[in-house]
C-alpha cells in the first residue's frame, strides 16, 4: 500500500511542520518586508507597500489597510527593523485569530454528526478521513457516509480512508440520491450506537442554486431523525483560495448554517492570509488546518502558531 | 457616464459592488478634460488596483498591467463625445485583454502518434476532470483513437477516478497495477500507446504543491522520459495571490506548453487567469465550465478582462464607449471633409476603419450598388495588403506633411520611403490618389450628405471614379447603416 503517514518525519512535531509549510511560503513575504525596512521609514509609501505585501499573502485589501492603519497609528523609532514590524504585525493578527481559534471536539451528542461541505477539490474527503484516523485512535468509534455520490470514484476514496481508520463507510450506487443516504447512515450509527458520524458530500460551487439547494434538503433529511443534527457543519477550505473564500462562506452559511472552518494543503506555497480577513469579517470558528495529505497531517487551529509563521517569526 | 455607473454595474455581491461604487465615483470625479492629465490618471489607477487585487490578480502583475495602463493613458486625447472615465476604462480594459493574449490558441495533435498531453497542477485543481474533458473532445472533434492513463499513486482511488471517467465516456486507461510506481507506469503508458496504436495519450498526475522538491523533480522526470507535446497547467480559477508561485514554480521546474483554468463557473472574479498568463508566458488553452465532461470550453480573453474588471456590463460599456469614440472621430473626419478640408490623417484613418471593419471586399460588398465597384477594385487589385501600406507611408509622415502635403518634397519622399520600406514611385502614387480625394470631397461637400448617398448609389454618376470611391465608405457611416437597417 501506499506510504500515507504524515509525508515528513514524524518525529518533527506538527507545529514545525505546520511552521516549515508556512515559512517557506512566507519567504517572500518576509524578503519584502525586509526589504521596505532598510529602504524606507514608516511613512506612507512605506506603509502602502506592507499593505501590498499583506495583500500578497491573500489578506485581502479591507485587512491589509486595517492591519496598517493600527501599525501607522503606533509609535515606532525611525530606525524600525524589519523583525520588530513583524512581530507587530503578527501580534495584531493573533488578536485578529484569537477568538475564533476553537477545535473541533465531536462531544455532547451520539452521534456527533459532522457534514463537510466545500467546494469542488477543497479537500473534503481527505479532511474527513484524517479526523477519522484521529477520533477513532482517541478511542472514538466513528463511521463515515460517503454521499458524494457525484464525483467518479469518491466513494471508493472514502473508502479507503475508512480502511486506514477501520471504520465503517455507509455507501450507495454511483448516482444515488444523497439525502437518503445521509438518512440511512444516520440510521445505522444509531443502532450501532457509533459515537461519531461524518457526512462527505459532493464538492459544489456556491454559485449552483440547485446544488446548494441539494445540500440544505439533505441536512432537512437529517433532522427528521435528529433534529439536533448536523452537529457540525464544516466548510472545508482550500488554502489557495482567494478573496472568493468571502462569498463561499457567505453562501455555504446561509444554506447550511456552518458552524465552522477548515483550511486545507497550507504545506504549499500559499499563505493561506485569507483565514485572517475570514476570522475578522465572518468571525466563524477555525477549526483545523490541512498541512499535508497523511493522516497525521490535520492539526489543531492554532492563532499564535498561524501568526508567527505567517510572518516568519521562529518561536 | 454617470448613469453607466449608478445601479446598473452593481452585482448583488456587496464587496464587488461597493468595488465598482468606488472606482465610478473617481470616474465620476475626472473632469472632463480634452486630454487625460497624469493626477486624474493615478487617482483611477490607484482604485483598479484595489479592484484588481480584489480580484484575486497577483500584485506583481498588477502592478506590470497598471504601468502599462500608466503610459498609455497619460496625455491621452479624449474625445468630446465621451467622458475620461470611459476613455480610462477602455484603456484598461484593451490593456487586460492584451495581456490576457489575444491569440487563441488550442492543443495541436498534429504530430506523429502518440501525441503525448501531460496534466500537472496543484492537489484539487481539476487535473483529472480535465483529462477526461480533452479526451472526450479528442475522441469526438478531431476524430483521434485515445488512451489516458493516471500517474496518481498518491490520493487514494485516483486511479480509479479516472478508470470511472474513461468508461463514461468510453475512452480507453490503462490498466491498473497498484504497486507500481508512477514513473514505471508512465513508461507502460508510452509503450501501450505506441504498440497499441493510439493516436494521444493522455497522462494524469498527481497534484502536488509546487514548494514540495521530492514531486517536482518527480514530474520533471516524468516529463523528460515521456517528452510530451504538451504540459498542460491545470489550475483553479478561485486561486489568490499564490497563482504566481505555482505558475512560475511549474513553468520553471516542469515547463509547461498551456494553462487551463477550472472551475470558471463559480463566480471567483478570476485573477488568476492574469498571473497565470502572465507568470508562465503561455496561452490558456481551455477553460473548465462545470462537473460533466462537456464543460470545456475555448478561452475568450474579452469575456474574462470584463469579469476581473468586476463589472457586469463592462463589455458593453465599453463597446458603447468605444463605438462612441470610433462614431465621433468618423463624424469629425466627415464633417471637415464636407467642408473640403481633408489631410492625410484623415485619409490614414479611413484606411484603419476600411481594415477594422473587415477590410475592402466584406464592405463594399454590403454597400447598395456598389456592385460595379466591386468588381473595379478586385480588376485594380486593391487589397488589405496595400491597405496597410499606405498606413505605413502615412505613418512614417511627420505630423505637418500631414496636414500639408504640399510641403512633401523629394527628399522628404525619399526619407518617407526608407522609413516605411516603400519606394518613391508609392509615396507619389499615394499623394496621387490624396489630391483626387480631396477634390473629390470638395465636390461632395457641396451635394451635403444626402448627395453623397445618392451620388453612391448612382452607377452611372460620373463621381464613380475608383481611386476615389475606394476612400468613401466610412466617410458614410451613419447614412450607411440607416439605410442597411433599413433593409433588414
Ligand atoms: N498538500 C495537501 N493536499 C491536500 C490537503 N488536503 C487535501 N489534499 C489533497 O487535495 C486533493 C483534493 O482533496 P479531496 O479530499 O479529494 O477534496 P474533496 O473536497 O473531497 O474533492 P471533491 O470530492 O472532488 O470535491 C487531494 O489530492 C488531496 O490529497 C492538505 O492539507 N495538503
Ligand atoms: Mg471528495
Amino acid at each position: 500500500m501506499i506510504q500515507h503517514k504524515s509525508s515528513n518525519s514524524s518525529s518533527k512535531g506538527w507545529l514545525t511542520r505546520l511552521r516549515s509549510g508556512l515559512s517557506k511560503s512566507s519567504r517572500l513575504l518576509i524578503d519584502g518586508i525586509g526589504e521596505l525596512f532598510t529602504k524606507h521609514r514608516l511613512d506612507k509609501v512605506t506603509l502602502k507597500e506592507l499593505e501590498e505585501l499583506l495583500i500578497t499573502a491573500d489578506l485581502g485589501v479591507e485587512t491589509a489597510v486595517k492591519l496598517t492603519g493600527n501599525l501607522a497609528c503606533k509609535k515606532f523609532k525611525n530606525d524600525l527593523t524589519s523583525a520588530e514590524i513583524r512581530i507587530a504585525l503578527a501580534e495584531d493578527i493573533v488578536e485578529i485569530l484569537d477568538p475564533v481559534a476553537q477545535p473541533l471536539r465531536p462531544f455532547g451528542h451520539k452521534p456527533f454528526v459532522v457534514l463537510a461541505v466545500g467546494v469542488n477539490g477543497s479537500g473534503k474527503t481527505t479532511t474527513l478521513g484524517k479526523l477519522a484516523c484521529q477520533w477513532t485512535s482517541e478511542g472514538m468509534s466513528v463511521m463515515l457516509a460517503a454521499c458524494d455520490t457525484f464525483r467518479a470514484a469518491a466513494v471508493e476514496q472514502l473508502k479507503i480512508w475508512g480502511e486506514r481508520a477501520q471504520v465503517p463507510v455507509i455507501d450507495k450506487p454511483y448516482g444515488s440520491d444523497a439525502a437518503a443516504l445521509a438518512f440511512d447512515a444516520l440510521l445505522k450509527a444509531k443502532a450501532t450506537a457509533s459515537d461519531v458520524l461524518m457526512i462527505d458530500t459532493a464538492g459544489r460551487l456556491q454559485n449552483k442554486t440547485q446544488l446548494m439547494e441539494e445540500l440544505a434538503k439533505l441536512v432537512r433529511v437529517i433532522k427528521k431523525q435528529d433534529d439536533t443534527a448536523p452537529h457540525a457543519t464544516v466548510l472545508v477550505l482550500d488554502g489557495t483560495v482567494g478573496q472568493n473564500a468571502h462569498v463561499q462562506t457567505q453562501v455555504f452559511r446561509e444554506m447550511v448554517n456552518v458552524t465552522g472552518l477548515i483550511i486545507t494543503k497550507l504545506d504549499g506555497s500559499s499563505r493561506g492570509g485569507v483565514v485572517v480577513s475570514l476570522a475578522q469579517s465572518v468571525g466563524l470558528p477555525m477549526h483545523a488546518v490541512g498541512v499535508g495529505e497523511g493522516e497525521d497531517d490535520l492539526h489543531s487551529f492554532d492563532a499564535r502558531v498561524f501568526a508567527h509563521s505567517l510572518m516568519g517569526i521562529s518561536e | 457616464m454617470v448613469n453607466v455607473f449608478n445601479g446598473k454595474l452593481l452585482l448583488g455581491d456587496d464587496m464587488f459592488g461597493r468595488l465598482s461604487e468606488r472606482i465610478g465615483s473617481v470616474f465620476n470625479r475626472l473632469k472632463q478634460r480634452r486630454k487625460l492629465n497624469e493626477s486624474d490618471v493615478l487617482s483611477v489607477i490607484s482604485e483598479v488596483r484595489v479592484a484588481l487585487l480584489d480580484a484575486d490578480v497577483s500584485l506583481p502583475v498588477v502592478n506590470l498591467l497598471l504601468e502599462r495602463v500608466r503610459k498609455r493613458a497619460i496625455g491621452r486625447e479624449v474625445i468630446s463625445a465621451v467622458s475620461s472615465g470611459q476613455m480610462m476604462i477602455k484603456i484598461i480594459y484593451d490593456e487586460l485583454v492584451a495581456v490576457l493574449g489575444s491569440d487563441k490558441q488550442s492543443i495541436n495533435l498534429d504530430y506523429a502518434a502518440p501525441v503525448s498531453i501531460m496534466m500537472v497542477g496543484l492537489q484539487g485543481s481539476g487535473k483529472t476532470t480535465t483529462a477526461a474533458k480533452l479526451a472526450k473532445r479528442f475522441v469526438n472533434q478531431d476524430h483521434k483513437k485515445v488512451i489516458m492513463a493516471s500517474l496518481d499513486t498518491t490520493r487514494p482511488a485516483a486511479r480509479e477516478q479516472l478508470r470511472t471517467l474513461g468508461e463514461q465516456i468510453g475512452v480507453d486507461t490503462l490498466p491498473i497495477i497498484h504497486e507500481e510506481t508512477s514513473i514505471a507506469t508512465a513508461k507502460r503508458a508510452i509503450n501501450t500507446a505506441k504498440l497499441q496504436g493510439y493516436e494521444v495519450l493522455i497522462l494524469d498526475t498527481a497534484g502536488r504543491t509546487s514548494i514540495n522538491d521530492l514531486l517536482m523533480t518527480e514530474a520533471k522526470l516524468v516529463k523528460d522520459l515521456v517528452n510530451p507535446h504538451e504540459v498542460l497547467l491545470v489550475a483553479d480559477a478561485l486561486t489568490g495571490q499564490d497563482a504566481v508561485n505555482t505558475a512560475a514554480n511549474f513553468n520553471e521546474r516542469v515547463g509547461v506548453t498551456g494553462v487551463i483554468l477550472t472551475r470558471v463557473d463559480g463566480d471567483s472574479r478570476g485573477g488568476a487567469f492574469l498571473s497565470m498568463r502572465n507568470v508562465t508566458g503561455k496561452p490558456i488553452k481551455g477553460i473548465g465550465v462545470g462537473e460533466k465532461v462537456n464543460d470545456l470550453e475555448d478561452f475568450h480573453p474579452e469575456r474574462i478582462a470584463s469579469r476581473i474588471l468586476g463589472m457586469g456590463d463592462i463589455v458593453s460599456l465599453v463597446e458603447k464607449a468605444s463605438q462612441t469614440i470610433e462614431a465621433k472621430e468618423a463624424e469629425n473626419i466627415s464633417d471637415r471633409m464636407l467642408k473640403g478640408a481633408f489631410t492625410l490623417e484623415d485619409m490614414a484613418y479611413q484606411f484603419r476603419q476600411l481594415r477594422n471593419l473587415g477590410g475592402l471586399g466584406s464592405v463594399i460588398g454590403f454597400l447598395p450598388g456598389m456592385s460595379k465597384l466591386q468588381k473595379q477594385l478586385t480588376s485594380a487589385n486593391i487589397d488589405d495588403k496595400q491597405l496597410k501600406r499606405q498606413e505605413a507611408i502615412i505613418s512614417s509622415m511627420t505630423r505637418t506633411e500631414r496636414i500639408n502635403p504640399q510641403i512633401i518634397n523629394v527628399s522628404r519622399k525619399r526619407r518617407i520611403a526608407q522609413g516605411s520600406g516603400t519606394d518613391v514611385g508609392d509615396i507619389n502614387r499615394l499623394l496621387k490618389t490624396y489630391t483626387e480625394m480631396a477634390k473629390i470631397m470638395k465636390k461632395f461637400g457641396k451635394l451635403g450628405s444626402k448627395g453623397v448617398i445618392n451620388a453612391l448609389i448612382d452607377d452611372n454618376n460620373p463621381l464613380l471614379n475608383k481611386d476615389a470611391m475606394l476612400h468613401m465608405p466610412s466617410a458614410i457611416d451613419s447614412d450607411y447603416s440607416r439605410l442597411h437597417n433599413n433593409r433588414k
